[in-house]
């Protein structure tokens, strides 16, 4: 029968084995020839637009490559699904609106703000997400008014 | 109780109390705001109530976590607390960056990060916050007379958890990068480290609800922490699959974070076979309750609703849907939610001399609880799924989705309002034991 010593080896060992595995992994994953985020685009557009992302906290309502609060709407893929025009107009809106009956913010963000968030959303939306790009679909395949009923 | 020090456990939990009420108060914010009732998004928009709601979920568990060590370490190790006076201002402190911190989501001061949005410079007073605890709890089992494995791992959790909070404090410009070492924190935290926190506290209430001998409940303790990193660590692939980084983690987060549900399950068995196996003496029969009670749903909300969604060919689909928060509120309330509440009622009777071991109320509160969170978890199953298929499968538009499941919002309001009235009544419980006494300590 095991031993409480034989336990505490299991534990110790299991738990070292493992996390040098995880930790080799994580250095494999990050390193320069697996990116596929395109990490030499983040330009400084880009990285102010992940600044006011955060300083917001855009992802406590949206999610984003699938993390964040499921109160709204799913962002990776909004430049391609809504176009730079629509999402700018609203970024800048400084009175609130409510699609379909949820409220966001009213943050009036100023034109260089609303273009660097564009920029940020815009990279978001090239990075290699394993499918999961695919599946946050641009275009509705089935027609709107069925869901009327 | 017999050192007179573990009454600063009392105030930990009292913290913890009060944090829960405010959780509760801004989830039904949430609750209301799904349904389309969003008189308050003026003051408390949604982002303010989910930061704020999750935000005291962790807060009051971390609070009810710092109580449970303050209770069991001069209990195991045989001696007072190494000091009283800075674990009040341990207390205090940890009450004033929290208060802060929840004033600051009402006026837009975040760090946008789910689970980390407190903002850098009140990071650094956590920080110190924890080091102080930290050494308060070294420093008595370093003096004491006994030092034992449920108090090594205890400590060893929770040093974990303060280690594990500083990759979260590294800044990046990549939104991948960012998220990847967010996921070190939280799911090193949720499934890795917090488990030995529980195990520990587990062990403990085990050895003193059971009567069982502490080196047997002991090495089982091992087994499941064991069980737990084994699985745990490399499972926080799980978070990378769709993440932008590539592909190895469907492999090794898929097939490792399938075995998660495992030190789940051996945590579960643990529980209820040195509870058969004891001698059932003890007459504090509610803790019990909670105590296996934490053991067995901690395997249903964290291994087998994590399971549901971990492997990638489903987590594809249900990514960033309300079938993680199914998951989310069932792991939470199971593993960690009710080994705190268990703790809390183990220990009141001790620290304030009311034997208040078995009553209709305190029973109701168990139950009421559990079923209005089971009622909750089955909306939000119900809600995900029907949302995985209407917008990942169909491709319809986000919020007419909503909009169709919105039936679900109202069941997942019914689950919560059951939940709440069985809290209520484990506050009321809380609220009557009166306060810890010196004259308790020494029976």
């Amino acid at each position: 029968m095991l031993s409480k010593k034989q336990a505490k080896t299991f534990f110790i060992a299991g738990s070292l084995v493992t996390f040098f595995i995880f930790i080799g992994l994580t250095i494999f994953s990050l390193s320069k020839s697996q990116d596929q985020s395109n990490s030499d685009k983040i330009t400084e557009s880009v990285a102010h637009g992940k600044h006011l992302w955060e300083k917001n906290n855009c992802m406590g309502c949206h999610t984003l490559m699938g993390e964040g609060a499921y109160y709204a709407p799913e962002l990776t893929n909004v430049i391609k699904r809504r176009g730079e025009v629509y999402v700018k107009t609203l970024l800048k809106m400084k009175t609130p609106w409510a699609p379909r009956g949820r409220k966001m913010v009213a943050y009036g963000f100023s034109d260089e703000e609303a273009n660097d968030l564009i920029a940020f959303l815009k990279w978001v939306g090239e990075i290699n997400l394993n499918g999961f790009e695919k599946v946050d679909r641009t275009v509705s395949p089935l027609p709107k008014d069925k869901m009327k009923n | 109780m017999k050192y007179k020090s573990q009454k600063v456990a009392y105030w930990f939990f009292a913290l913890s109390m009060l944090l829960l009420v405010l959780q509760l108060t801004y989830g039904f914010i949430m609750g209301f705001a799904r349904l389309g009732y969003d008189g308050l998004h003026n003051i408390i928009p949604f982002n303010t109530a989910h930061t704020v709601h999750i935000n005291t979920l962790v807060v009051w568990l971390l609070s009810g976590f710092m109580g449970a060590a303050y209770y069991i370490i001069p209990e195991e190790s045989e001696s007072e607390l190494w000091s009283v006076k800075l674990a009040y201002v341990q207390l205090i402190s940890l009450a004033v960056v929290g208060v802060a911190a929840l004033l600051g989501y009402h006026f837009n001061i975040w760090e946008g990060r789910k689970f980390l949005e407190i903002p850098r410079e009140l990071d650094w007073l956590v920080a110190i916050n924890v080091i102080l605890f930290l050494v308060i709890l070294l420093m008595t089992i370093i003096k004491g007379k006994k030092k034992t494995t449920t108090s090594w791992v205890l400590f060893g959790g929770l040093l974990g958890a303060a280690l594990f909070y500083l990759p979260g404090m590294i800044s990046f410009d990549s939104q991948v990068l960012d998220s990847f070492f967010r996921w070190w924190v939280v799911h090193l935290w949720v499934e890795g480290v917090w488990e030995l926190i529980m195990g520990g506290i587990l062990s403990f209430l085990l050895i003193k609800l059971t009567g069982v001998d502490r080196e047997v409940i002991e090495k089982w303790l091992y087994v499941v922490i064991g069980l737990t990193f084994l699985s745990g660590i490399l499972g926080t692939g799980h978070h990378y699959y769709y993440i932008g980084v590539n592909k190895i983690w469907l492999i090794v987060g898929g097939i490792f974070s399938a075995m998660e549900p495992l030190a789940f399950l051996a945590m579960a068995l643990w529980a209820v076979n040195m509870y058969r196996k004891g001698e059932k003496k003890h007459p504090n029969t509610l803790a019990l309750y909670w105590t296996l009670g934490a053991a067995i749903v901690s395997f249903l909300g964290a291994g087998v609703l994590g399971l549901a969604h971990t492997l990638p060919q489903t987590n594809l689909y249900t990514h960033g849907t309300l079938v993680t928060a199914m998951h989310g509120h069932l792991a939470f309330w199971g593993a960690y939610a009710m080994i705190v509440l268990a703790m809390i009622t183990y220990a009141l009777p001790n620290l304030t001399g009311r034997k208040l071991y078995d009553h209709p109320r305190g029973r109701a509160a168990f139950w009421l609880s559990n079923i209005g969170m089971f009622t909750m978890v089955a909306a939000f199953a119900a809600a995900g799924v029907a949302q995985v298929y209407l917008e990942r499968i169909l491709g319809y538009e986000f919020g007419d989705v909503q909009n169709k499941i919105q039936v679900h919002f109202w069941v997942l309001i019914m689950g919560a309002t059951i939940l709440t009235t069985g809290l209520i009544l484990y506050i009321i419980d809380f609220i009557k034991y009166g306060l810890p006494n010196d004259e308790a300590v020494t029976k």
